[in-house]
């Protein structure tokens, strides 16, 4: 077994070095569907990094019994379990939220962010080092969704997590909490990000 | 067991490792495990999931039946017996689930719920009927994929008021801006297709049940006190 990255790097990678979103471009689906709001992009970040956090545990646990060939249908395996797990809980405790996500909280299962860490961290290390790698990556994905959501819900609504912010004039730009707002706000924010990386970048170069 | 089948470790018999058993045992026993769990999990959360569904409907029932104030003052003496009724028609038999409200011993309305095909997906309504099924007392839109700021205004309260008090005589009707006739409903602007399924699940619902709905032919499920 390789020695790979420390728990803290994990964590730490997961958060901004290698954010699921902005750098790895994954989870995108859930990414733009649920973003028209704070409150539902907080929810579904919530059931993905208590998604990831169980799959990776469970998948590093049983990291040695794992057969190359038949590994990613454990890693779906466990993970259906505990979407399966979170949707009736939803259902049954947040009922209004369970709504308004829809299919998207069942389709959590084919999110490529989990199945991800299982394959490159939780089936290489150990317990500690994928439960690291899990909230890294689940604060990272939590940001992305944050950044996008709040963006959107402002300037489609005017409002934040449902509680009227901008003044009750402000004309909601209803395209902002359709889904070609979803697009336009991920382009021009990972836009932005990668340019400001460059800029960073060209700067080092010359210093150097 | 675990170090005969770990990669590394080499295995006698080639019988053993190639056995389909010996490859996929993991497979097998975390599906028994997670099955069991999520049976458990299904057990022990599907009454509650089902109880949420049904108070939604519960909750909105005094509204529809006696107006917008009653939710805040919990009128004493309401009774809400859920059931269903079979329509007998041309074609196939149409089912409702009704809600019957009686208000201090007498009746007081009744609740419809109704699902048709909308703009987006299907649309689930609640409608309220004064006790002889002349007039809409309200309506609720319980579920909804129509279009963010466009059609899933049909459930916005401005909207809903239009119905209040609509008499069931004739077919309501959607006009687009300035609805004038008493059976006439504002179109919502730019969701005129939402507007339309919505006036005509109500008009079918209304069809289907005027002069037809009375406690003698509605099977109740169970005696619901609210409020008591």
């Amino acid at each position: 077994m390789t020695d790979g990255p420390t728990p803290t790097e994990r964590f730490i990678q997961g958060i901004l070095p290698e954010n699921p979103v902005y750098r790895q471009l994954l989870g995108l689906c859930a990414t733009l569907a649920v973003t028209n709001g704070l409150k539902p992009a907080m929810t579904m970040a919530v059931a993905v990094g208590f998604v990831l956090l169980s799959a990776n545990v469970i998948i590093s646990l049983i990291r040695n019994l794992l057969k190359p060939h038949l590994r990613i249908v454990v890693f779906t395996l466990t993970i259906a379990a505990f979407v399966t797990i979170v949707d009736r809980f939803l259902g049954a405790y947040m009922y209004q939220m369970s709504k308004a996500l829809g299919p998207y909280i069942p389709l959590i299962i084919v999110n490529c962010i989990i199945i991800c860490r299982c394959e490159v961290c939780a089936s290489r290390q150990s317990v500690f080092t994928a439960a690291a790698d899990a909230v890294g990556q689940t604060i990272g994905f939590g940001l992305a969704l944050a950044s996008i959501a709040v963006i959107r819900e402002l300037l489609g609504t005017g409002m934040l997590a449902g509680i009227q912010v901008l003044p009750a004039a402000w004309p909601s730009w209803v395209i902002m909490v359709l889904p070609p707002g979803a697009f336009l706000t991920f382009g021009l924010l990972l836009g932005l990000i990668n340019w400001v990386d460059a800029v960073k970048s060209a700067k080092q170069g010359r210093k150097g | 067991m675990e170090e005969i089948l770990t990669d590394n470790t080499p295995v006698p018999s080639g019988r053993i490792r190639n056995s389909n058993l010996a490859q996929a045992w993991l497979v097998l026993v975390l599906a028994l495990i997670i099955g069991a769990i999520l049976a458990a999990v299904q057990v022990r959360l599907s009454p509650i999931i089902a109880a949420n569904k049904l108070n939604e409907t519960l909750e909105k029932v005094p509204e529809l039946v006696l107006g917008a104030g009653s939710a805040a003052t919990r009128p004493s003496g309401l009774e809400v017996d859920p059931g269903t009724v079979k329509i007998e028609k041309d074609g196939p038999d149409s089912f409702y689930s009704v809600f019957h409200v009686v208000s201090k011993g007498a009746p007081a309305g009744w609740v419809v719920k109704t699902v048709g095909q909308g703009y987006g997906d299907k649309i689930e309504l609640l409608i309220g009927f004064n006790p002889d099924i002349t007039a809409i007392t309200g309506i609720f839109v319980l579920g909804q994929k129509e279009t963010p700021g466009l059609g899933a205004n049909i459930a916005s309260l401005k909207w809903r008021q239009q119905f209040i008090g609509k008499a069931t005589a004739r077919p309501l009707s959607v006009v687009k801006g300035g609805a004038s006739a008493p059976n006439e409903i504002d179109a919502i602007t730019g969701a005129t297709i939402s507007s339309r399924s919505v006036v005509g699940l109500v008009n079918r619902t209304t069809k289907d049940l005027a002069g037809k709905l009375a406690p003698e032919i509605v099977r109740f499920s169970r005696q619901v006190k609210k409020n008591d």
